[in-house]
């Protein structure tokens, strides 16, 4: 019987190990998975790199996770907005590794990865100093440069409904990079605000499968970074 | 060289200009900022779907007060709504519908553009400053028309249209249009092709107030 559903979200993120690479989905804190980022603190892995658009905010969630000193490097495209402190701060004194990707070469570098390509041309970045360094190549008399799929130890990802297979669908715009990153792990762990029976999730509205999803723990009622920053919060306490 | 914030256009007056010349049935991504204005100008009767790259097309209007929901934002992380009709998809196709050359027009701020049509929008290089890109380059790589909306010039009065941008580069030779508030420009082969002056800037003056050489 396949059953991927785990207890609680201490045990889903239990094996993260030191100098993992972790996939954190979410824009901004639209489908960051704020209580398994949290319980990944909680462990306290180290040396990791993470592969998130953002750099969070405040001193909860993402932010947290550097500010407890976790992260060896973050692979971004956008570290920097409004209550973005922590990341600044350890860049500025050289604390913290940045790989700065173009927005949409980081998700099909995501895609390529849980796609079994690894490699891809993007005309993304040709020209700019993003490209410096990398291999550029014509097709048909346009400029083209390499980029890498990026494969993960691990990825976290919030979603909506899930059921016992692992099948998912998601929030709005918190869907965001987290079917690609379902695809692009070895271990996938999904927070889900609700668990339902197998079959209740329509077939023709699943929107991650669930072969690509290794855990699902349910957070019913999960919490909001914007409200967190409001109040001040930080984690851990 | 003068401040220009007293002559030519309002930005809610630039707004309006770029809005009326989106054609009706236009897929539109406004970047963060001032091209977000833009949608609030669009005439009657002229339909534009708006796309935000983090994975809706149907961007609507910010929500009632009390009616947000925070996880449906937009590129620049505010509160939106969606239109009825409006659909959700994730990063990798929502940069399918950019670089792939599906979305018609892209509007965006700029630092600096170039005579050849150069975007610097994303960094002022400077030491200790955060380098922050997100889609700017995917969008100006593969939309299929580039328009940039923009002071003329900077607030201490520099040059944002020059000879060739000193800061770092979103993409090469990929604006195609440029409206300020002096003059609305198109950039061609020969170089700065001025389309429209704004009421009370002459051609001089607005060549004063632009490096490169420009032509009517």
């Amino acid at each position: 019987m396949i059953n991927k559903l785990v207890g609680s979200d201490t045990e889903a993120v239990s094996d993260i190990f030191d100098g993992a690479v972790i996939m954190i989905g979410g824009f901004g804190e639209a489908g960051s998975p704020i209580e398994l980022i949290h319980r990944l603190i909680d462990l306290g892995s180290k040396n990791l790199t993470v592969v998130s658009n953002n750099t969070g905010s405040g001193n909860v969630g993402i932010a947290a996770l550097i500010e407890n000193r976790q992260v060896r490097k973050m692979i971004c495209s956008f570290p920097r907005s409004t209550n973005s402190v922590v990341f600044p701060e350890l860049y500025r004194a050289g604390e913290i590794e940045l790989e700065l990707v173009p927005q949409g070469t980081l998700a099909e570098r995501i895609r390529a990865g849980g796609a079994g390509i690894p490699a891809f041309y993007t005309p993304s970045s040709v020209n700019t100093p993003l490209a410096d360094g990398k291999e550029i190549r014509d097709f048909d008399g346009q400029p083209y440069v390499l980029e890498y799929g990026i494969k993960a130890d691990f990825s976290l990802v919030k979603c909506d409904t899930a059921d016992r297979y692992g099948n998912l669908t998601y929030h709005k715009t918190a869907r965001n990079f987290g079917p690609i990153m379902c695809t692009a792990a070895k271990t996938t762990i999904v927070q889900a605000r609700r668990i339902v029976e197998a079959g209740a999730i329509d077939p023709e509205t699943v929107v991650t499968p669930g072969i690509f999803v290794n855990r699902v723990v349910e957070i019913k009622d999960p919490a909001h970074e914007s409200i967190l920053v409001a109040s001040g919060e930080r984690y851990p306490r | 060289m003068n401040t220009t914030e007293s002559l030519g256009w309002s930005r809610i007056e630039m707004a309006q200009k770029a809005a009326l010349d989106i054609p009706d049935g236009s897929y539109v991504n406004l970047g963060i900022g001032m091209p977000e204005l833009i949608a609030d100008h669009v005439p009657p009767g002229i339909e534009v779907i708006y796309h935000t790259e983090n994975g809706l097309l149907g961007m609507g209007p910010v929500p009632e007060p009390g009616q947000e929901d925070v996880e449906l934002i937009n590129a620049g992380k505010k509160y939106i709504t969606a239109i009825k009709g409006a659909c959700f998809f994730h990063h990798a196709d929502s940069f399918t519908m950019i670089r792939g050359g599906h979305l018609d027009i892209s509007i965006l701020g700029a630092l600096q553009v170039c005579e050849k049509g150069d975007l610097a929008n994303w960094s002022t290089g400077k030491p200790g400053a955060i380098p922050a890109v997100g889609g700017a380059m995917d969008l100006v790589a593969g939309v299929k028309n580039v328009w940039v909306i923009t002071d003329h010039n900077t607030k201490d009065g520099q040059f944002k249209l020059v000879n060739n941008c000193s800061f770092p580069l979103t993409g090469k030779g990929v604006v195609d249009r440029i409206y300020t508030n002096l003059a609305i420009i198109e950039v061609t082969e020969k170089g700065f092709k001025v389309r429209e002056l704004a009421p009370g800037v002459t051609f001089e003056y607005l060549q004063e107030q632009t490096e490169p050489a420009l032509f009517q």
